[in-house]
């Protein structure tokens, strides 16, 4: 089988990318359509005491000028908190209002208090211009440790002290207990710094009211376009599920940042009513850093205790998550569940605490992007273990090595069941692959060059294929976390597979194909992936958490499983034999062990027929699963990267970055490799390069490709990638996960070997040229004075 | 207005377009080849290259106006039927994921390899990277894009 799973087979979906047929949103066109431009608030925290959109009504083209007001006054309901955090106190979050169109205070930069809807994009731009809004300015906070002082300014009413939730996991006694008790104490301050997300696509939406119908169509950039809809029609009321139809046809990469339903899709779909105009909105790229949802934005402390054999005895972590000026969709659960449960990391830890104060700033929302969580724990407990073992004076992969858990199933105090792993091969792996060996003489000939060599390891697990919908339920969410899928069987044999899952770079069309044409023995060419269409698909939860192999294609498998038994029946009963001795392959239905045969088109024909099937048999071949997974899954591996330091500059050069993940069961391999380096390359943008800057007024002075440093070809090195796979048990593939890895694993590794390099520790991200060259000349003032 | 007139894709076009239309505007909207892409608004991204008179340019830095009498290929126009050798060293390396980016990409790729051919210079790893520094992918991580290239640089070679 060459074409099936475990085969490098080339995607499907890369013809029409490559002859610039994509159907992305912004290529679509209605008729008639017209055109939005948003007002937006240059400041970061002011009230709205006026919006004069007299002047602009007038201007050419001009169709209509909409504000908050209007907007709620028609029934448009707030934008929602998906998931419900309950505070150390028992209570719920501090949850304040967010309007799709603000009305009587803005509180970021960006935020939407009118729009214009016009003929010509250029018209509704200019018109945007002319409207007059008057603004009383109040003072900002940007910085969620500002925030958080007394005296800051206040955002939102009901949220005293800018607080919106504090909420904490594990056991504080015990684990201060076993701090108290330990031989060695590392402790330390990291920062998580804020990043864009800068799918290259911007988002962009196209709303069709057909009053005759009273329907709504939208096509937008959406990760999950039924999710879409459910909060559309049961939140936002912009319509009822029934009458809207939500497309997300082509989407140009997500990262995350295309989950959420934003302010200006809910806008579109009502101007589009009010104007009974198709209303089309699309993001520049200063509008995406100043609207889509960034990611990350932690400032801990961080206290890890050793005994005297070195093994850990406690963490203790306290973190201030910036969740920006509203709750996104999922904004709760990413500094909570998404975080702090991963905190054991791959060790043996009897005792952990974490608390996170979650809070409101004069800032963009904050939500999952590419790791969503997992990135800020991983990067706090390998830098921690790093440090650890530098003071100890100890080999940090042996430190880690120590502390290994080795033996699954194995309940950490943060509430997971890590299911299955090979923490050591995959360490072993990727040292061999380094040539770590090596590494001591490859420093000393860089040295002899005037550079600095260093090397850091970095031993990520992460969670992944969320999740239970009951488990999740019980933590606050508002959804269920399943998948669901649909195999149609043509008459003719053909195969469409309508799945929830969405694609939007992961190559869904390729992998999908892959799993079915190795149950049935069929070409991959008689094999079609349907997604992103409310109106063909049941249902679906979207592709975000590296779910769409896990959960997705587990649903996939079953509805395959409910096919197969099915089209088993329909041959026994034409093939007069036992349905038990019915065998599928190569695209045959046979009866084993003798040359009774039909095709696997013959049995579609037989089932759509009808005229021979079993007693009782309904006519047809199509089955439905909703697939509800059993656990999270876990990936984890270990990334080692090796770096030059120019000590003149600062400027670092990585020389070589090596990954060994488990990823479980591969369907593709060139397609998990492609999903690691793209990965690994966000987290090197995180690491050197990425850093969205805020003023002391809140303004965002990184809103461009001129001032936020996107990785580029020249910044990266080339990937060594490599797996030891242990099967997963939690579904039916034995699947994990491959989409976030890579963002999760590399930042430390990358910190842990440019602060080897330079012998300062003191280090944050992004390390940027003049920041590694201010540590250096730190570490050698502090030499010289010592 | 400005009467505009090229040949797009080797076909004669002509249009009475707004003074500060961009050439990107116009092959998007007004003829309607929607494989060039707007990735942002600083002239960084390079989703939206195409070639202008044999030569990769960026089509939102351009008006339409300025291409009055030129010969601009996009990427609908790289090949006649079936893919040209650079998309296809695209797919057969996965130099692609969300296929946003991949146009601005390709017209790059092949200008590079047309120009360092001309010169008689070596199309190196290092040289890949550092002629992407006007296109931006968020997805790949590059590692494929420069194997896809190179590949697409032999395949150019001996097509």
């Amino acid at each position: 089988m060459t074409e099936g799973i475990g085969a490098r087979v080339l995607r499907k979906e890369d013809k029409r990318f490559l002859m610039g047929k994509g159907r992305y949103t912004d290529d679509i066109v209605e008729p008639n359509q017209a055109y939005a431009a948003f007002v937006r608030s240059p400041y970061a925290h002011a009230e709205v005491k006026s919006i004069d959109a007299s002047a602009a009504e007038g201007m050419d083209g001009v169709v209509a000028v909409l504000n908050g007001e209007q907007l709620t006054g028609d029934g448009i309901g707030n934008i929602i908190c998906g998931w419900a955090v309950t505070q150390k106190d028992g209570s719920g979050m501090n949850m304040g209002a967010w309007s799709a169109l603000a009305t009587n205070k803005v509180r970021y930069v960006g935020d939407a208090v009118a729009v214009v809807i016009a003929d010509s994009i250029e018209q509704a731009r200019n018109a945007a211009e002319a409207v007059e809004v008057d603004y009383k300015i109040l003072p900002a906070v940007a910085q969620s440790v500002d925030a958080l002082a007394s005296g800051a300014p206040e955002i939102h009413e009901n949220a005293p002290g800018n607080v919106v939730f504090d909420w904490e996991i594990g056991e504080l006694a015990p684990t201060d207990a076993a701090l108290e008790g330990a031989a060695h104490i590392t402790e330390m301050e990291i920062t998580n710094n804020r990043l864009a997300p800068n799918p290259m696509e911007p988002r962009s939406a196209i709303a069709t009211f057909n009053a005759a119908e009273d329907h709504y169509t939208l096509y937008t950039t959406s990760q999950n376009p039924h999710v879409a809809r459910l909060v559309l029609s049961a939140f936002y009321q912009v319509a009822p599920e029934h009458k809207l139809r939500v497309i997300a046809p082509d989407v140009g990469g997500g990262f995350g940042s295309k989950i959420y339903i934003y302010p200006e899709e809910i806008t579109c779909l009502w101007a589009s009513m009010k104007t009974n105009r198709s209303v089309k909105w699309t993001s520049d790229r200063t509008e995406a850093f100043l609207t889509d949802a960034h990611g990350r934005d932690h400032v801990s402390t961080a206290k890890i205790g050793f005994d005297k054999d070195h093994k850990i005895v406690g963490l203790k972590v306290n973190t201030k998550a910036n969740l920006g000026a509203y709750m996104s969709l999922f904004s709760s659960a990413v500094p909570t569940y998404l975080y702090a449960t991963l905190l054991s990391g791959q060790y043996n830890i009897s005792n952990i605490y974490c608390d996170v104060q979650a809070v409101y700033t004069n800032t963009v929302p904050v939500d999952a992007y590419r790791g969503a969580g997992r990135p800020e724990a991983c990067y706090l407990l390998e830098r921690i273990m790093e440090t650890a073992a530098r003071e100890l004076g100890v080999s940090p992969a042996e430190l880690r090595r120590k502390n290994f858990v080795t033996s699954f199933p194995h309940e950490t105090p943060v509430i997971m069941t890590y299911d299955s792993g090979d923490f050591a091969t995959n360490q072993e792996q990727a040292m061999t692959a380094a040539d770590f060996d090596g590494f001591e003489a490859r420093r000393a000939e860089a040295a002899s060059r005037g550079k600095l060599r260093g090397i850091g390891f970095s031993n990520y697990i992460e969670a992944c294929g969320i999740a239970p919908s009951a488990a999740v339920g019980s933590l606050g969410a508002g959804v269920g976390l399943w998948e669901s899928a649909e195999v149609r069987v043509n008459p003719v044999g053909t195969i469409e597979v309508l799945t929830g899952s969405h694609s939007h770079g992961q190559g869904h069309e390729t992998t999908f194909t892959q799993v079915v044409a190795e149950r049935f023995g069929l070409p991959t060419e008689n094999i079609q992936i349907v997604h992103g269409d409310t109106d063909k698909v049941q249902f679906g939860m979207g592709t975000y958490g590296s779910r769409s192999g896990a959960v997705g294609m587990s649903a996939i498998f079953k509805a395959l499983d409910k096919v197969e038994a099915k089209a088993k029946k329909i041959a026994a009963h034409v093939l007069e034999a036992s349905e038990d001795d019915i065998v599928i392959e190569g695209g045959e239905v046979k009866v084993a062990g003798t040359d009774k045969t039909m095709g696997w088109h013959e049995v579609g024909l037989a089932a759509y027929t009808g005229h021979n099937l079993p007693e009782g048999m309904e006519p047809g071949l199509k089955e439905t699963s909703f697939y509800d997974p059993t656990n999270f899954t876990f990936p984890a591996g270990c990334y080692i990267c090796e770096v030059e330091v120019d000590p003149d500059t600062g400027v670092t050069d990585i020389i070589q970055f090596v990954a060994s993940d488990d990823f479980g069961t591969i369907i593709n391999p060139m397609i998990v490799e492609g999903q690691v380096h793209g990965g690994i390359a966000q987290g090197i943008g995180q690491a050197m390069l990425e850093n969205v800057v805020y003023d002391d007024d809140a303004q965002q002075l990184s809103a461009s490709y001129m001032d936020y440093a996107m990785p580029r070809a020249d910044d990266l090195p080339n990937y060594s990638v490599h797996h030891a796979s242990t099967e997963c048990p939690g579904n039916p593939l034995g699947m994990k996960g491959c989409g976030e890895a890579g963002a999760i694993g590399s930042p430390p590794a990358v910190i842990n070997a440019i602060t080897d390099a330079i012998g300062n520790n003191d280090l944050s991200m992004p390390a940027t040229p003049s920041k590694v060259w201010a540590a250096l000349q730190a570490a050698s003032a502090k030499q010289a004075a010592e | 207005m400005t009467e505009v007139s090229m040949t797009v894709n080797g076909k004669a076009v002509k249009a009475d377009v707004p003074d500060n239309t961009l050439l990107v505007q116009y092959i998007r909207e007004h003829l309607r080849l929607t494989g060039t892409h707007v990735g942002c608004d600083t002239s960084q991204c390079g989703a939206c290259v195409v070639h202008v008179d044999g030569k990769a340019m960026k089509s939102c830095t351009m008006l339409a106006a300025a291409a009055d009498g030129a010969e601009v290929t996009t990427i609908e126009g790289i090949a006649d039927n079936d893919l040209h050798p650079m998309q296809t060293a695209f797919k057969e390396n996965h130099g692609l994921q969300c296929g946003f980016c991949t146009p601005g990409m390709i017209m790059t790729a092949t200008d590079m390899v047309k120009r360092y051919q001309a010169d008689g210079l070596e199309l190196t790893e290092d040289a890949i990277r550092h002629e992407l520094e006007g296109n931006i992918c968020r997805c790949t991580g590059y590692h494929n894009i420069v194997k896809a290239i190179a590949d697409g640089a032999s395949k150019m070679t001996s097509a």
